[in-house]
């Protein structure tokens, strides 16, 4: 019997939201604020939601324990307290919120038992969040 | 389509313990949770339905017909109980977040089924930790 799982986490980090291939006048239009030079940051939630058979012997589909560790050492201690653009996956890449959730969710597919990872939701405020599916 | 949420809460206790193993391996897997005298939790129950809105009530179904659902066949069960001890489908069953959202589905789905589609069963056993279950197969 398939059912699904979810845990949230809180990291906090700091971005700025600038397209190279833009120019200053075009950077601000297109991210106003969050084109401050400085950079900004957020208090991010991340959900990650794993779907799968309820094991017999557990009644889970997964351990937190094991979730835990996987969102801990791929997600959370990789971004937390940090400049996202300073990390390598955001050289060529905006930290808009709808990368970041793309790239946790590949790091998270790579980490967790293959077929697992149904859904990665990334809260950047209380009203805004995006969502990156399983294909 | 219309998807329509109905949220519920309710206060349990429960514990988590698999018969056929030993205290060791029980403790390993289960952890705090599987302390004999149990522990408990305010659980957020969420009801999803999904239909298209009556042209004449404008509604896909009657929320105060919802409510009074969830609170017969789930809350009069479950709320100030301790699953283990007190809910027939915890006798046997360990009373995980995702056997509870599986429970909760089964106890409802038929009545709504009358009226709408059951689309999801979410439960929070802390704002941080919720199990899905979206029927058989889903």
């Amino acid at each position: 019997m398939k059912a699904y799982f979810g845990r949230r986490y809180m990291l906090s980090a700091s971005h700025r939201l600038y397209a190279a291939g833009l120019s200053e006048e075009e950077n601000r239009a297109a991210y106003g604020k969050c084109n401050n030079p400085h950079g900004h940051g957020h208090n991010y939630f991340v959900e990650v939601l794993v779907g799968g058979k309820v094991h017999d012997e557990t009644g889970m589909v997964m351990n937190l324990v094991e979730l835990d560790a996987a969102v801990g050492a791929r997600v959370v201690d990789r971004f937390d307290h940090s400049n996202l653009n300073l990390d390598p996956l955001f050289v060529n890449l905006v930290p808009t919120t709808e990368n970041l959730c793309r790239a946790v969710f590949g790091l998270l597919k790579e980490a967790l038992p293959v077929g697992m990872l149904d859904r990665v939701r990334v809260e950047e405020t209380e009203n805004n969040f995006f969502e990156c599916c399983a294909e | 389509m219309i998807y329509l949420t109905r949220r519920a809460t309710f206060s349990a206790s429960h514990y988590y313990w698999n018969e056929a193993w030993s205290e060791e391996q029980n403790r390993a897997v289960f952890g705090r949770c599987s302390n004999r005298n149990g522990h408990g939790h305010n659980y957020t129950l969420e009801v999803t339905v999904a239909g298209e809105p009556d042209p004449v009530t404008g509604f896909v179904v009657d929320l105060k017909w919802l409510k009074d659902l969830i609170e017969r066949e789930v809350m009069e069960a479950w709320d100030h109980r301790h699953l283990n001890l007190e809910t027939a489908e915890f006798a046997a069953t360990i009373p995980t977040t995702e056997n509870i959202a599986i429970a909760a589905w089964k106890r409802l789905e038929p009545a709504i089924t009358a009226h709408t589609r059951l689309s999801r069963v979410r439960v929070y056993e802390t704002p941080e930790i919720f199990a899905e279950y979206r029927g058989e197969g889903a």
